[in-house]
């Protein structure tokens, strides 16, 4: 089956993401495709590139991405949810005068259509929410 | 408009479960209807529990410079979103008179709520 999923809980100070990533985990153990996470809401935090947990602490951004170096799973962002909440990528940055970025490749921040697309495309798209 | 009494269905479902104010998850939650919409898909919105509260009359921004979501409630005919419904029982928890609501939607028992659900093919919950 083919699976999105739509994360819009934050990394660190609630559970939603991390359901998630074990769900994510669980699905594709099963040999089920995982087309695309979808963070939305502050669920955009989880690409933020500057996250640097504790090393005795789960690390979501970089479970995330290696989400997607193993599996090709596509991790976007809503732009208009990441650029109000300081997460922004090198284009965006220069765009906005900013002198630094905080989102980066795999992360692509695109529009919510895309979300409306994986929804209808897609098998399954479950939410995990705070 | 068709006949929404018996006509629940459509292509996307919004349910919305936040007031207005205090976060942001119905205006994000309203954005991403809106999108969809735009994209040429059938949108129903349903309000649920503290949701409901999105539909009381007369609000205003509050103090926290935040936009309000009242005038989004307004744009909603413009993007030709009309299946609005409701959780019956929670207008009557929150002591709402539906006489008082800025936009009609349609109060649904919990089991008419399942048929919605059933009868579109996303569901987004905010």
């Amino acid at each position: 089956m083919r699976y999105a999923l739509l994360v819009q809980g934050p990394p660190y100070s609630r559970q939603a993401a991390h359901s998630a990533l074990r769900f994510a985990r669980a699905l594709l153990a099963r040999g089920h495709t995982l087309e695309s996470v979808f963070f939305y809401h502050d669920g955009v935090y989880n690409a933020a590139r500057l996250a640097a947990p504790p090393q005795d602490e789960p690390h979501l951004v970089d479970a995330w991405r290696a989400l997607h170096d193993e599996h090709g799973t596509r991790l976007q962002v809503c732009i208009a949810a990441a650029l109000r909440r300081g997460l922004l990528d090198e284009r965006e940055a220069s765009r906005h005068g900013k002198t630094g970025h905080s989102v980066e490749p795999p992360f692509e921040l695109t529009g919510l259509g895309q979300l409306i697309d994986l929804g209808l495309g897609c098998d399954r798209l479950v939410t995990f929410s705070p | 408009m068709h006949d929404r009494d018996t006509q629940l269905g459509g292509d996307v479902l919004v349910i919305l479960r936040h007031p207005p104010h205090g976060s942001s998850w119905l205006r994000e939650g309203l954005d991403a209807a809106l999108v969809a919409a735009a994209f040429g898909q059938a949108v129903s919105l349903l309000f649920m529990g503290d949701g409901v509260m999105a539909l009381a009359g007369g609000q205003g921004q509050g103090p926290l410079g935040q936009k309000g979501t009242a005038p989004t409630l307004d744009m909603l005919a413009m993007y030709d979103i009309e299946a609005l419904y409701l959780e019956s029982g929670a207008l009557s928890a929150l002591g709402l008179n539906r006489d008082a609501l800025q936009l009609p939607a349609q109060p649904l028992e919990a089991a008419d709520i399942a048929n919605l659900i059933a009868a579109h093919r996303l569901v987004l919950t905010f």
